[in-house]
């Protein structure tokens, strides 16, 4: 018996994201009476296999080849049914980012394993094996039963905290059984920005909104986000007016995030809009409208002119940074 | 080509969402049904593409699961411009008792490209159309921001993190689409509306499949605490209690 983790690489590496699911792996392992094995596909060195172990996975299991450095969904989810087959999993876990999301419910009918996704919290019972996930974009929970013996769960990113153990892992090859004929998924180029903190992975968000009032005033807001070492978003209608690009809008329809802070400046907090951000740590609103949605969400709040205030913000912030 | 768009019946994004039942269920009277946003973007862009000579769509096609009360949703997919439906008479159970239930349709009549929402906004489950990739036995790519066909080429941008890559599947497939898959959903016209009316909607019967999980019970989000709020003139104090209170920055 084995819960398995699907731990993604990026360029040979993982991240917090990996680590928080081991991280969730291993407690679930617990709960269960048995151990984390995580999962690594596509070319990634022993040294950063081994952190895994950090996290709580027993085992790693390695699995190398040519054409596993792009995601073949098909080909993707044989692997981890394979894995899943050789190490007897009662649960399997991934991340509810885009892999996750395209790999999960093709794993889920392969193995007959019920699928809960987009899970923030470990199950709070085992019998039934009961789990809470959010539903309506965050307006309510749903209490989720699995009746099947295996599971499969996505986890939310940045809602389970790093558990750090003993690292005892050992780290195999794995060798999956491939038909060549399933890889159907060809690459023809990629555009990648590099550099940049990515909004999923950030855990301080400065977000702008209509009452910015033109993409020229958004030089602030970088700043602030640049000083804080954070990633910058949008509300819709900025990224449709394309004062900025697609990749920031937050909301039902963008980006769910939860990072510890998020900033929203001239945000009015429509329900769509808090549906990508409500999970938040803390919400600070500055709006000139004190009668703003938004404030019901925030936890600090300022009512006044984003122009005047952005300034004084940054100067602030600096000077807690020097300090 | 011929395109499927798996539509999606839910409550409207502004719906306030209360629990009856001793919280077993929410309420479903006098609230507005919607086809799911990002379903409405998927046929949005199956309408683009047949309108577009070099793509060769000869039709487009949307499919609901759902009883009678589904209509009035799938009646303005077709009044957008799809040209034909089909309901399958049957509650939603879970993601896995829905995509079985289409995979038992699509089976009898094959789609060269099937489009299906990243989510539907009830249940936020991302995963129907991954499931029916799989039951049908066919590649699927997701977070697909761009379908382009092009001499019976499809051509797909997938987002990754920090950026997209453009892939190309062969057909059939199963596209999962997001946001800017189309820009804004199409509306419906007057003639538009006019037409839907005569256009074919085939009612088939459920099919015998099970559903793997259960929903057991709802819960509200506890209220959240009263904001406190900072006076425009002291900003240095918004950084003080970010930084010693909450301890964010
Ligand atoms: C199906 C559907 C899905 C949607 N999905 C999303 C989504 O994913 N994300 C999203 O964001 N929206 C979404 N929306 C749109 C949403 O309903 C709102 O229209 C949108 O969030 C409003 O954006 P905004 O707050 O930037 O603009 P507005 O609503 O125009 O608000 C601007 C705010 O700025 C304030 N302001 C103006 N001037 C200043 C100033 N000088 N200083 C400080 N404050 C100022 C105003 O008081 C106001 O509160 C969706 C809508 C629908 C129907």
């Amino acid at each position: 018996m084995s819960v398995l983790v699907y731990t993604e690489n990026w360029e040979g590496k993982f991240k917090k994201l990996s680590f928080e699911l081991v991280s969730y792996a291993g407690k679930l392992a617990e709960m269960l009476g048995t151990s984390a094995v995580a999962v690594s596909v596509g070319n990634v060195a022993n040294d950063e296999l081994q952190k895994l172990g950090n996290y709580g996975a027993a085992k790693i299991l390695s699995v190398k080849g040519t054409g596993l450095d792009k995601l073949d969904n098909q080909v993707f989810t044989s692997v981890l049914a394979q894995a899943a087959a050789q190490e007897n999993a009662v649960a399997v876990v991934l991340s509810n980012n885009n892999t996750g999301k395209a790999l999960a419910p093709r794993l889920s009918v392969k193995l007959r394993a019920g699928l809960v996704s987009g899970v923030t919290q470990l199950p709070s019972s085992l019998n039934p094996f009961t789990i809470t996930k959010k539903v309506f974009s965050g307006k309510a929970f749903a209490n989720v039963v699995v009746k099947t013996e295996i599971k499969v769960l996505t986890l939310a990113q940045n809602s389970f905290e790093l558990v750090q153990v003993e690292n005892k892992a050992v780290i195999q090859d794995f060798n999956a059984n491939i038909d060549a004929g399933l890889f159907k998924t060809t690459v023809k180029d990629v555009e990648k920005q590099a550099g940049k903190v990515l909004l999923t992975d950030a855990e301080i968000v400065v977000s702008g909104g209509r009452g910015m009032k033109s993409p020229d005033n958004w030089g602030p807001i970088e700043e602030l986000a640049s000083l804080l070492g954070g990633a910058t978003a949008c509300s819709r209608p900025v990224s449709d007016e394309g004062w900025r690009p697609h990749s920031e809008h937050t909301g039902q329809t963008g980006k769910i995030i939860a990072p510890n802070l998020y900033i929203a400046i001239g945000i009015s907090g429509a329900i769509q809009h808090l549906a990508g951000v409500s999970s938040s740590k803390y919400i600070v609103a500055i709006n000139n409208d004190k009668e703003a949605p938004i404030f019901q969400a925030a936890d600090y709040g300022i009512v006044g002119d984003a122009q005047k205030i952005l300034p004084e913000l940054v100067k602030a912030v600096h000077e807690v940074k020097a300090s | 080509m011929n395109i499927l768009i798996c539509l999606s019946n839910v409550p409207d994004t502004t719906t306030k969402i209360k629990l009856v039942d001793d919280n077993k269920n929410y309420e479903k009277t006098g609230i507005q049904w919607i086809i799911n946003p990002w379903d409405e973007l998927a046929l949005t862009r199956a309408l683009e593409l047949k309108e577009n000579a070099d793509a060769k769509v000869e039709k487009v096609t949307v499919i609901t699961l759902g009883g009678k009360e589904a209509e009035p949703t799938i009646r303005k997919a077709l009044a957008i411009g799809a040209d034909d439906a089909i309901r399958i008479d049957a509650e939603p159970q879970d993601a896995f008792f829905v995509a079985s239930q289409l995979a038992e349709v699509i089976k009898k009549n094959m789609y060269d490209l099937i489009l299906c929402g990243i989510e539907s906004s009830d249940y936020n489950g991302s995963a129907v159309g991954g499931m029916l990739a799989e039951l049908l036995d066919i590649p699927s790519v997701s977070a697909v921001s761009m379908i382009n066909i092009n001499g019976g080429e499809i051509s797909i941008n997938r987002e990754i993190d920090g950026g997209k890559e453009m892939v190309s599947v062969p057909a059939p497939l199963v596209t999962v689409v997001q946001k800017g898959i189309a820009k804004e959903p199409r509306i419906a016209s007057m003639r538009g509306i006019m037409m839907a009316k005569t256009k074919p909607l085939n009612v088939v019967p459920a099919a015998p499949v099970e559903s793997l999980t259960e929903y057991a019970g709802f819960e509200l989000p506890k209220p959240k605490a009263a904001c406190k709020m900072v006076s425009p003139d002291n900003v240095k104090e918004l950084v003080d209690l970010l930084h010693n209170e909450a301890k964010v920055i």
